[in-house]
């Protein structure tokens, strides 16, 4: 990059510069003239939001780096130093504690418009997997950092995270010690979380430098979700969406110094002001809470894969058989599959749904113990339920990377698909219901009826149908409504 | 846009929307600015360790002709129960003739007491000659053997590369036998 | 524009949920009482904190150590170096090694933390029937309700209810989650002589005691409030600039 045209500038140090190394070409082609699309709406902010976010906890979690030690015995106290002696300590922790929410906002802000408007279509395919890969690892860092105050919160969050990965069989055991650095949260942990919550957020910054990248080649998709046709439909990036985007950011930037000057523990667990015990569990461990919808997936998992859950899963693949195959697959046993699914799909449907009811209730305990209905087999559970909510859990975020290719209906903006326009609505009505029950005790009752586990599994349900079988089958159904021709005669119009 | 094909109006917004810009511009540099004093003052000593930045010291069981080191703000600090004999070498020093000129009673608060930051001017080693036993170079003081400092019995520097006297830091006697420094 | 309701449907969902949310704390109702450090403004009350640490230092310092806190820090309590001085050097703290490796005594000193009741966490759960009494230089974050929630602990005592069995050594507690605490009632009316003319009462004792302990949390709220709302004006005014910056630059495309 950056061997293309090179830019004129007066200033004879610039001009120097850019003959050797053409940097102020680069920012000029990339950030000054670059035809953006004229129509976007503020949904468009969050990405420099984001950025912004970024920068400001890097710079934040470099300085506080330098008054935390990162040792079991001194880790409290030296945040706590922070916090009462350090110049100024109170406003970059607080700056850092509550970036970290405001930039999971953005990102969530991104990440959903992305859905909505269909940016993850060809040809942003690989855009779209990069911001699932920043996601991921933002998701990384954010928990390690969550450890590192060495509060009961904190610790035990380690202790619960890293016993995910008990669940895998047979090596389990062994992946958590090797994680961990020990048999139990301890300062081998510490030491290894500090390390990579420093290393990771330069990851994150070389992955975003791909994500723009990846963007400025193939171009910002726009709220009507159809290509750029001529100079018309553009504008200059610079001085056009610079100072839309400092205007938002201005007003993202008040809600976020309302919250860390005046509510600065919002987000906080009064058990995040307790130093880590590895005795005593607090009664009520919560993530943090943008962890929280996929919590509520890992909890929603109380039953595994027996006989009936398994023939039901079996039953819903042929079912969506023909979907994923399309109408030219005759041959092999893709061919069967979907002759099958086309010729049964309603039974076939009906027999998912009985099946998947008795496999479930099967695994349902009574209060006085022993299954709700008992069925012969039911017993020989293939996944048990810890691993399938673990797999659950890490497959809904990583699902994410395959939207492009399970949602491939040809037009993008969400404004001419009414159908995918509610179902994603609802997905993200249900990520917040979600979040809603993970946040809840598990055994927890909305208005003391209803149990929020239910709500819970319901909400797991949709999220993965929409995901597996609502935009496949609106991919291939869906009849959307007249596109514009240009979008600046959409603009024109409006 | 040249002067001459712009129309009255538009010259106006023009110029309007520079002096907007002009202000936005002002309030991010501004606020930048706020912004950044936060994480630079940050780096300055905290209030713990202002805290301990003043200490204690007994002098009643430093014997004539005897040198202790106490550590004050992560140095070492040089006292000296000084002899006569040193006090009058000192004193019989020509100032003028000296690198960093002067005098001994400037340096002491009480003739037999000199107390001074151990730390040499030149790159910050630590001289010798606190101990009966060490090199106290030329001028019977200390000598700093990382580039060869002399100093005198007043802690002067007389020879060698170091530009300054060894400092005296802010103390004061809270009694006879009680000095706080810092 | 359904992105507009949908984020308005959000918004809806949340304040609807987030009653909800209000976790029913297992102790009883908190009594909510108006704190002069509440609000966008609020400050500590500087004479309610001297009082507060005296109820500190005579009543619960003798079980609850407080070692986030030095005794420098009284400044912000309206106290001058001499009477932190005097406060410190009430205390004996062992000090070490001398030139001759022995540990020793030495009276306090302003850069000293609050001295600790017990030497230790093991001593301090030996010296209480196993019940460890918590460090309370964060107590005020690390409870939900926070300071309400010290000032119910410290008035919520009683007798339980029928049907309700206390164990032997422990005490019945309106507020505290089980309602069992193994604190004995701290404070009685009259207990500490106040050099105002606040009336002392174990409620306003324990109003006192809450609001130092607040204090002792949160020691930098008052600077922290302060340049918050210097920081939200100046971005609104910011904020406003640049809207109209926008304004006029887009007005010319349409």
């Amino acid at each position: 990059m950056g061997s293309g045209q090179r830019a004129e500038f007066k200033n004879p140090v610039v001009s120097w510069i850019d003959e050797r190394l053409p940097v102020f070409s680069l920012m000029q082609k990339e950030y000054g003239v670059f035809p953006t699309p004229r129509n976007f709406n503020y949904f468009w902010n969050f990405g420099a939001i984001a950025m912004v976010m970024l920068i400001t906890m890097i710079v934040s979690g470099i300085v506080l780096a330098m008054h935390y030690t990162p040792h079991a015995d001194y880790a409290f106290s030296s945040v706590e130093r922070i916090m009462r002696d350090v110049n100024w300590g109170w406003m970059l922790r607080y700056i850092h504690m509550n970036g970290a929410s405001f930039f999971f906002i953005a990102v969530y802000i991104h990440i959903f418009r992305g859905m909505y408007y269909g940016s993850y279509k060809k040809p942003r395919e690989l855009l779209w997997i990069l911001g699932v890969i920043i996601y991921l690892l933002m998701m990384a860092t954010a928990f390690m950092g969550y450890t590192l105050p060495w509060s009961q919160m904190g610790g035990w969050a380690a202790t619960v995270i890293s016993g995910f990965f008990t669940a895998i069989p047979v090596v389990g055991d062994m992946i958590q010690t090797l994680l961990l650095g020990g048999f139990s949260v301890d300062n081998p942990t510490l030491n290894r979380f500090f390390s990579l919550h420093y290393l990771l957020p330069f990851v994150i910054f070389a992955v975003v430098f791909l994500h723009v990248w990846a963007l400025h080649v193939s171009g910002s998709n726009n709220p009507l979700g159809i290509d750029v046709k001529s100079s018309q439909d553009t504008l200059p990036f610079h001085p056009y969406y610079t100072m839309k985007d400092t205007f938002g950011l201005g007003v993202f930037l008040l809600l976020y110094v309302i919250v860390t000057f005046f509510f600065p523990n919002i987000f906080a667990h009064p058990d995040h002001f307790v130093e880590y015990n590895p005795m005593v569990t607090p009664p009520h461990i919560v993530p943090e809470w943008y962890f929280l919808p996929f919590y509520a997936i890992l909890r929603g998992l109380t039953f595994g894969i027996n006989p009936y859950i398994g023939l039901s899963l079996v039953a819903m693949v042929v079912v969506m058989a023909p979907i994923y195959g399309g109408p030219d697959k005759k041959t092999g046993l893709c061919g069967l599959l979907c002759a099958l699914g086309r010729q049964f799909a309603l039974p076939l449907l009906v027999v998912a749904g009985i099946f998947f009811a008795l496999g479930y209730l099967s695994q349902v305990e009574k209060a006085s113990g022993g299954a709700l209905l008992s069925l012969p087999l039911s017993d020989l559970v293939f996944i048990n339920a810890k691993l399938a909510g673990v797999l659950a859990m890490f497959g809904s975020v990583i699902l994410l990377v395959f939207i492009p290719w399970l949602d491939t209906h040809p037009v993008r903006s969400a404004r001419f698909r009414p159908l995918f326009k509610w179902a994603t609505l609802v997905l993200a009505i249900d990520f917040v219901v979600l979040g809603y029950v993970g946040m809840e005790a598990a055994d927890a009752a909305l208005f003391g009826v209803i149990p929020l586990l239910w709500i819970g599994q319901l909400g797991t349900g949709y999220y993965f149908a929409y995901f597996l079988m609502i935009l496949p089958w609106l991919s291939r159904n869906e009849k959307a409504l007249p596109l514009p021709v240009s979008i600046n005669e959409a603009v024109l119009k409006a | 846009m040249s002067a001459h094909t712009a129309n009255h109006s538009s010259e106006e917004g023009q110029t309007r929307r520079d002096f907007l810009l002009l202000t936005a511009g002002a309030f991010g540099a501004v606020g930048a600015g706020c912004f950044a004093w936060p994480f630079i003052d940050s780096l300055n000593p905290a209030a713990d360790t202002l805290a301990m930045s003043t200490i204690e010291v007994d002098l009643a069981p430093i014997q004539e002709g005897q040198a202790i080191t106490v550590k004050w703000r992560g140095k070492p600090v040089f006292v000296r129960h000084r002899t006569a004999a040193e006090i009058e070498q000192a004193r019989a020093v020509n100032v003028a003739e000296l690198r960093d000129k002067q005098s001994d009673t400037d340096r002491v608060k009480k003739d037999q007491w000199l107390i001074m930051v151990g730390v040499c001017t030149h790159l910050g080693c630590v001289p010798l000659g606190q101990k009966d036993t060490d090199a106290k170079g030329d001028f019977g003081g200390w000598f700093c053997p990382c580039h060869g400092s002399h100093y005198d019995t007043s802690g002067r520097i007389r020879k060698g590369p170091a530009p300054k006297n060894l400092s005296v830091p802010e103390y004061s006697f809270v009694s006879d036998t009680l000095v706080k420094i810092g | 524009m359904t992105i507009k309701k949908l984020a308005l449907v959000t918004c809806v969902a949340l304040s609807v949920l987030s009653p909800l949310s209000a976790r029913a704390a297992e102790g009883g109702h908190l009594p909510k009482l108006s704190w002069s450090f509440e609000g966008f403004a609020g400050t500590y009350d500087r004479p309610s904190l001297q009082r507060g640490f005296k109820v500190y230092r005579e009543v619960c310092a003798a079980c609850h150590s407080m070692d986030k806190v030095y005794y420098r820090d009284l400044t912000a309590l309206g106290y001058n170096e001499e009477q932190i001085k005097a406060v410190a050097g009430e205390y004996t703290f062992i000090d070490g090694p001398n030139d001759e490796g022995d540990m020793f005594e030495r009276s306090g000193r302003p850069s000293d933390p609050f001295k600790a009741p017990y030497a230790n966490r093991e001593q301090a759960m030996y010296a209480n029937n196993g019940a460890y009494p918590p460090d309370m230089s964060l107590l005020v974050k690390a409870r939900h309700g926070g300071a309400n929630y010290i000032y119910g602990i410290l008035t919520g005592y009683g007798h339980a209810p029928e049907g309700h069995e206390v164990p032997e050594g422990k005490h019945w507690n309106a507020i505290m989650p089980g309602h069992i605490i193994a604190m004995a009632p701290p404070l009685q009316d009259g207990q500490i002589t106040y050099d105002d003319n606040a009336p002392q009462t174990v409620d306003q004792y324990a109003k006192d005691v809450a609001t130092f302990l607040t204090w002792a949390s949160e020691p930098h709220m008052e600077e922290r409030k302060r340049i918050g709302i210097t920081a939200f004006l100046f971005l609104l005014v910011f904020t406003g600039v640049m809207y109209t910056v926008k304004k006029k630059l887009w007005a010319k495309l349409h």
